[in-house]
């Protein structure tokens, strides 16, 4: 038997993961006359007459900026309301902790499509519908719980020393919280803050039922010219490759923490 | 970790219960509304008592469905779990390349999950995606959008490329918290590498892979968009899953209580199982 070398699986995996985002890449190059006209590996008539039209057209480009700012509102809310829960349930017991805890942790369980139209009601009849805030509060409810539940696993890492040393040092809580202990969690923050942007930018179907146009995000945008104006394929591929630039830039920054971050910090 | 009892930490937990709740229980009353009353419109509401859960029960169509949903997370567990395993423990532990996978691998858990969809449309595309071209090139008989057999195929092969990546992920981060010591202990001992993998990475990794098999269950029991761009639930209604299935019936026949129904039936089912794993995965931590 032939010993495959080491690099052998890892190497093939990684083929198997680029092949699509090769197919997308590619398209978004074409023409729809090339694309329609059949199979090529390499773009013939290279154009980028697909990204132009998204750069220039609002509908398309307001689509980003629409999910950018519902992801962000998201992200910085469900991180400050989970940092002192997170650390609450870290050091202290109380009545009913571990029962809330679940709880929480079950609304990470709760299907989306279950939700869609009792959300748009609610959020209809407080007058949030199409805001990005609305988007944003929706998506809470998976985000805070994960948010707490990372926080909780990097708190609990901390020794306990550190807490009492400060409070001996005559540090309110509040003062202590946020000029030592944040930062020194600052890792465990990242990797939260990772998820959050991970979970609200690719969620669809909730951001959909809660948006019509001035927070419709990129990816309803896309559905919609994909039924309505034919298909045009190109133009999809571009609009498709243009997602993918907003999560590659987030895991080059935390690429050293993403490892530990998936183990949820627990390890 | 000793903890301190101190009722005061409610304080703490407040907003997050504050922010949750609303989103969680006014919801969730809706829902359970809807599935006990019938509605003809004008906001005039008809007491239906458990009509909706036995009819709901009872179908066909729910049974189906559920089974199609079943088959699907068992498949793609099967898949899943063991390939994400090897990827991880054939990784690189140190040098430049680790930074290189890591980034790549965690790439696909980025894309928005319509984008997903959508890419393996145009991906899988017989006359022209890459891949449909390519197979059918080959001699096999390939359209995702016509045989039930290659719409499923596709499906699975889809959820397989999107979210192996995290159960990689996971194991990684449980095969680097293993000491060198322990593997310089086997090496001693002369032991195979089977041996090292079954009395010295598998049970370090039975946490991670805990996690790991909760987050994919739970997901993949939800998974309502990559399907739903990639084949609509086709052909027919051979990948018609839970979550599609649930909304065509509450927003494209508009039936709110069968649709509210199962909506709770749905939730009750994931909750149980999750809650049967969490409680597992606990009892294992204390011991």
């Amino acid at each position: 038997m032939v010993r495959l070398p080491k690099w052998f699986i890892p190497t093939l995996y990684i083929v198997f993961l680029m092949l699509p985002i090769y197919g997308l890449l590619s398209m978004s190059f074409k023409t729809t006359n090339e694309i329609l006209g059949g199979f090529s590996f390499f773009p013939q008539e290279f154009t980028l007459e697909n990204y132009v039209k998204i750069f220039t057209d609002p509908t398309w480009y307001n689509g980003y900026i629409n999910s950018l700012i519902y992801v962000v509102i998201n992200t910085v809310i469900s991180i400050s309301v989970a940092l002192p829960a997170a650390y609450a349930f870290s050091r202290y017991k109380f009545l009913g902790d571990k029962h809330l805890f679940f709880w929480l942790l079950t609304n990470r369980m709760a299907p989306p499509a279950v939700f869609a139209l009792p959300f748009f009601q609610l959020y209809s009849a407080i007058n949030l519908f199409d805001t990005h805030i609305a988007v944003a509060l929706a998506h809470c409810l998976f985000n805070i719980p994960l948010a707490v539940w990372i926080l909780e696993g990097f708190m609990s890492g901390i020794p306990k020393e550190l807490d009492e040393t400060a409070y001996l040092d005559g540090y309110s809580f509040w003062r202590f919280f946020l000029r030592i202990f944040v930062p020194t969690i600052a890792a465990g923050i990242g990797v939260a803050a990772f998820f959050c942007f991970m979970y609200s930018w690719v969620e669809l179907l909730l951001a959909k039922t809660l948006t019509s146009v001035d927070a419709k995000p990129i990816a309803a945008t896309m559905t919609r010219t994909a039924s309505t104006s034919g298909y045009e394929l190109g133009l999809l591929a571009a609009a498709g490759s243009l997602t993918l630039i907003p999560g590659a830039f987030v895991i080059y920054f935390v690429r050293n923490y993403i490892a530990k971050g998936f183990a949820l910090g627990r390890v | 970790m000793n903890k301190t009892v101190n009722q005061k930490a409610w304080w703490l937990v407040t907003p997050v219960l504050v922010l949750v709740a609303f989103n969680a229980f006014i919801p969730l009353m809706t829902v359970v509304n809807y599935s006990l009353q019938e509605t003809f419109g004008n906001n005039e509401f008809f007491w239906e008592g458990v009509t909706w859960f036995e009819q709901v029960l009872k179908s066909e169509r729910f049974h189906a469905s559920f089974l199609r949903q079943l088959l699907f997370t068992g498949m793609i567990l099967v898949i899943e779990v063991p390939l994400g395993i090897c990827v991880a423990l054939t990784m690189p532990r140190k040098g430049p390349w680790v930074s290189v996978c890591l980034i790549l691998m965690a790439l696909p858990l980025l894309i928005p999950w319509n984008v997903v969809g959508a890419m393996w449309n145009i991906f899988a595309l017989p006359d022209i995606g890459l891949l449909g071209y390519t197979l059918n090139s080959m001699g096999f008989d390939y359209n995702f959008t016509q045989q039930p057999v290659s719409a499923w195929m596709t499906t699975v092969v889809m959820d397989v490329w999107h979210w192996t990546s995290l159960v990689v992920l996971l194991c990684y981060a449980g095969l680097c918290s293993i000491p060198d010591d322990y593997y310089q202990a086997a090496r001693i001992d002369g032991a195979s590498p089977w041996a090292v993998f079954r009395y010295i990475q598998l049970p370090k990794l039975k946490r991670v892979l805990t996690i790991a098999i909760l987050l994919r269950f739970m997901d993949s029991f939800m998974i309502y968009t990559e399907p739903f761009v990639l084949t609509g639930g086709g052909p027919g209604n051979t990948t018609t899953f839970l979550s599609i299935d649930l909304v065509k019936i509450a927003l494209g026949q508009f039936d709110l209580g069968p649709a509210a129904a199962m909506s709770l039936i749905y939730f009750l089912i994931v909750l149980l199982i999750c809650w049967a794993f969490y409680t597992i995965m606990m009892r294992n931590e204390e011991q």
